[in-house]
C-alpha cells in the first residue's frame, strides 16, 4: 500500500466529506509563546467512532488534546463539537459540554480520597445518577473499590490510571478523550484498560479519541486513526490501513515485530 | 498556677482572633499561591464596618439587646467584607493572574496601603473607641486573693470562633463548593477540566477569607473596645506568622498557629516582659520552621507522582 492511498488531504478526505463529525478540528495552530506546536492540524471524530492519534514525544498529541480544551487556545483554525464552534469557550464551558478527559500525567487530586475524585468528575452534570455511576467504575476498576476511602497521591501509577479514566467516566461523556492511558503500565494493565475502551465504545456507544504511543494496540483498537509528526497530521486511514502501512511500522511498530 | 491560668485563657481568646485572620490568609495561599498582604486590612476595615453598625444599630434604632446588636453587627460585617474581599480580588488580583509571581504581591500591598489611608481619610487617624458592651465575668476559681477570671467576651469570642471553624470545615470539606476549592488549590487545570470555574472558585475563597476576618475584626472590637486605622498591620503580621507556623496551606494548621501564637504572646508578657512579647513569637517562629521548615501541620514537598 502506498502512502497516498491513506493520506487525506487537509478538509478534503472521505473522513471529513461526512458532515456528521462530532468533533472537527480545522487549521488549528497553537503555539506555547512564539513556539508553534500545531502547525495546522485537520481531524475528524464520528459520533461511533474510536479514533486514535499516535505519534512520537513531543509530536504535539497532547497539545491537541489540551488544545480541543481551550489551555492552551488555539490561535487560528476553529474546533467544532457537536455543531457549535467552541474554539473561544473557556474550557470550563467546554468541559459542561458532555466531553471529558483523561488528560497527559492523570493528574489525580492527590490529597482528595479516591471517591471525591469520582465525584469531581461527576460535579459537572449535577449528580445525576452518581451511584449508578459509581457502582459502574468500580464493577470495571475493582481495584478502585477496595480503595475509595485512600488519598488518590497514594495509589500506585496503574491505580492512578485506572481513577483518570474512571473519573472521566463519571460524566457519561458524549466523547471522551484519552490522552496516553497506557503509558507506564504493567501489559497485563494495558490490555485490561484497553478492553474498557473497546466495552465503553461497542456497549455504550461511547465516541472515543485515543492518543497512544502504544501504536499497535491502539491501531487494532481504533475504526479510523492519525499520525501526527512535530504538529502536522501525516497520515490518516482505517486502524488497520495504517497498521499495515510500511512506513507506520518502521516507524512507530519496530519493523512490525510485537 | 492562678497566674498561667488566667494568661491560657487570655491567650486563647487573642488566638482565636489570630487563628481567624490566618484562615484567610492560608486558603487564598493555598488556591493560587499568593500572599494577600491586604488582608489584615482588611480585617482591620471590618472592624470599623462593625464599629459603624454597632454604633447605628444600638444609638439610633435604639437596640438594647446586645445579644441581637452583636449577632446584626456580626452578620452585616460579614456581608459588607465579603463583598470588599471579592472587590480586591476582581480589581487588584484577577487581572494580573498568569503575569510574573511578584505582581499580585506587589499589587496586595498596594491594596493594603489603600485601604488603610482610605480609612485613616474617611473615619479620622484618631482611636475609635465603643462603649463597653458586655461586662460580666465568671470568676473560675479565686485563691490568695487572685481570682482566675473568664469573661462573656471571651466565652462569646471563643464560643463563635469554634462554632464558625466548625461551619467552615463543613463547607471546605463536604459541599460541592469546598471541593471545587480544594480541587483548585491542587490542580487549577485538571479542575478547569472537569467543569470547575476556577476564576470564580477563587472568587469564592476571597469572600470566604473576607467574612471569617469580619468575625475577628467583630471579635477584636468587642474585645478591646477600640480600633484605628492602623491595627490591621501588627494583627496581620502575626495572623500570617500563625498561617506560617502551622504550615500555610493547612486549615487546622492556620487555627493551631494562631493559638500558639496568642498563647506565646500572653504567657511571655505574663513572665517575662510585655516589650519582647512580639520578639517571643516571631522567634519561636524562627526556631520551629527551622526544624519543619513546612510548619507544624504543613505537608513536605514531595509527593508521590
Amino acid at each position: 500500500m502506498s502512502l497516498s492511498d491513506v493520506t487525506m488531504s487537509p478538509a478534503g478526505g472521505a473522513a471529513a466529506a461526512r458532515s456528521s463529525a462530532l468533533l472537527s478540528v480545522r487549521g488549528v495552530k497553537t503555539y506555547y509563546g512564539n513556539i508553534i506546536a500545531l502547525k495546522g492540524v485537520d481531524l475528524d471524530v464520528h459520533e461511533g467512532e474510536i479514533v486514535t492519534l499516535i505519534g512520537a514525544n513531543g509530536a504535539g498529541k497532547s497539545t491537541l488534546m489540551m488544545t480541543i480544551f481551550g489551555n492552551p487556545r488555539a490561535r487560528e483554525g476553529t474546533i467544532t463539537y457537536a455543531g457549535r464552534d467552541i474554539t473561544r469557550l473557556p474550557t470550563h464551558e467546554i468541559a459542561r459540554l458532555n466531553m471529558a478527559q483523561s488528560p497527559e500525567g492523570r493528574r489525580i487530586f492527590p490529597r482528595m480520597t479516591v471517591f471525591e475524585n469520582l465525584q469531581m468528575g461527576a460535579a459537572v452534570n449535577g449528580f445525576a445518577h452518581f451511584d449508578e455511576d459509581l457502582e459502574r467504575v468500580c464493577k470495571m476498576f475493582p481495584r478502585l473499590k477496595e480503595r475509595l476511602q485512600q488519598r488518590g497521591g497514594t495509589l500506585s501509577g496503574g491505580e492512578q490510571q485506572m481513577l483518570a479514566i474512571a473519573r472521566a467516566l463519571m460524566s457519561r461523556p458524549r466523547l471522551l478523550l484519552l490522552d496516553e492511558p497506557s503509558l507506564g503500565l504493567a501489559p497485563l494493565i494495558v490490555r485490561q484498560i484497553f478492553s474498557v475502551i473497546r466495552e465503553l465504545n461497542e456497549k455504550d456507544g461511547m465516541t472515543i479519541f485515543l492518543v497512544e504511543q502504544n501504536a499497535y494496540h491502539a491501531l487494532k483498537l481504533a475504526h479510523r486513526a492519525y499520525v501526527m509528526v512535530t504538529g502536522t497530521i501525516t497520515m490518516s486511514g482505517t486502524g488497520r490501513e495504517l497498521l499495515e502501512n510500511p512506513q507506520v511500522q518502521a516507524a512507530y511498530l519496530e519493523g512490525g515485530r510485537h | 498556677m492562678e497566674v498561667f491560668a488566667q494568661q491560657l485563657i487570655n491567650g486563647l481568646t487573642l488566638g482565636s482572633i489570630y487563628g481567624l485572620i490566618a484562615i484567610g490568609y492560608t486558603m487564598v495561599f493555598g488556591i493560587i499561591g499568593m500572599v494577600n498582604f491586604a488582608h489584615g486590612d482588611v480585617f482591620m476595615l471590618s472592624a470599623f464596618i462593625a464599629l459603624i453598625f454597632f454604633l447605628i444599630l444600638t444609638t439610633w434604632l435604639g437596640i438594647s439587646s446586645v445579644a441581637l446588636a452583636l449577632l446584626l453587627v456580626l452578620v452585616i460585617g460579614m456581608l459588607l467584607t465579603s463583598l470588599w474581599g471579592w472587590a480586591i480580588e476582581r480589581v487588584a488580583y484577577r487581572p494580573l493572574r498568569g503575569s510574573f509571581r511578584l505582581a499580585p504581591l506587589i499589587s496586595a500591598i498596594g491594596v493594603s496601603i489603600f485601604l488603610s489611608n482610605f480609612v485613616q481619610v474617611a473615619q479620622g487617624a484618631r482611636n475609635k473607641p465603643i462603649p463597653p458592651m458586655v461586662r460580666d465575668v465568671v470568676v473560675l476559681f479565686e485563691r490568695d486573693g487572685y481570682a482566675v477570671a473568664l469573661s462573656y467576651k471571651q466565652i462569646i469570642i471563643m464560643v463563635t470562633t469554634a462554632a464558625l471553624l466548625a461551619a467552615f470545615w463543613y463547607v471546605v470539606q463536604k459541599t460541592p463548593l469546598g471541593r471545587a476549592q480544594r480541587a483548585c488549590e491542587q490542580d487549577r487545570k485538571m479542575a478547569a477540566l472537569l467543569g470547575i470555574d476556577v476564576d470564580k472558585t477563587i472568587s469564592m475563597t476571597f469572600v470566604m477569607g473576607a467574612a471569617l476576618a469580619a468575625v475577628a475584626g467583630t471579635m477584636y472590637l468587642l474585645y478591646y473596645g477600640v480600633v484605628s486605622f492602623n491595627d490591621g498591620f501588627v494583627p496581620g503580621v502575626k495572623a500570617f506568622t500563625a498561617a506560617v507556623l502551622g504550615g500555610i496551606g493547612s486549615l487546622p494548621g492556620a487555627v493551631l498557629g494562631g493559638l500558639i501564637i496568642g498563647l506565646i504572646e500572653t504567657l511571655w508578657s505574663a513572665y517575662f516582659s510585655i516589650e519582647y512579647k512580639d520578639v517571643a513569637a516571631f522567634s519561636i517562629l524562627a526556631i520551629v520552621l527551622i526544624f519543619m521548615p513546612s510548619g507544624i501541620l504543613g505537608r513536605p514537598e514531595v509527593e508521590k507522582v
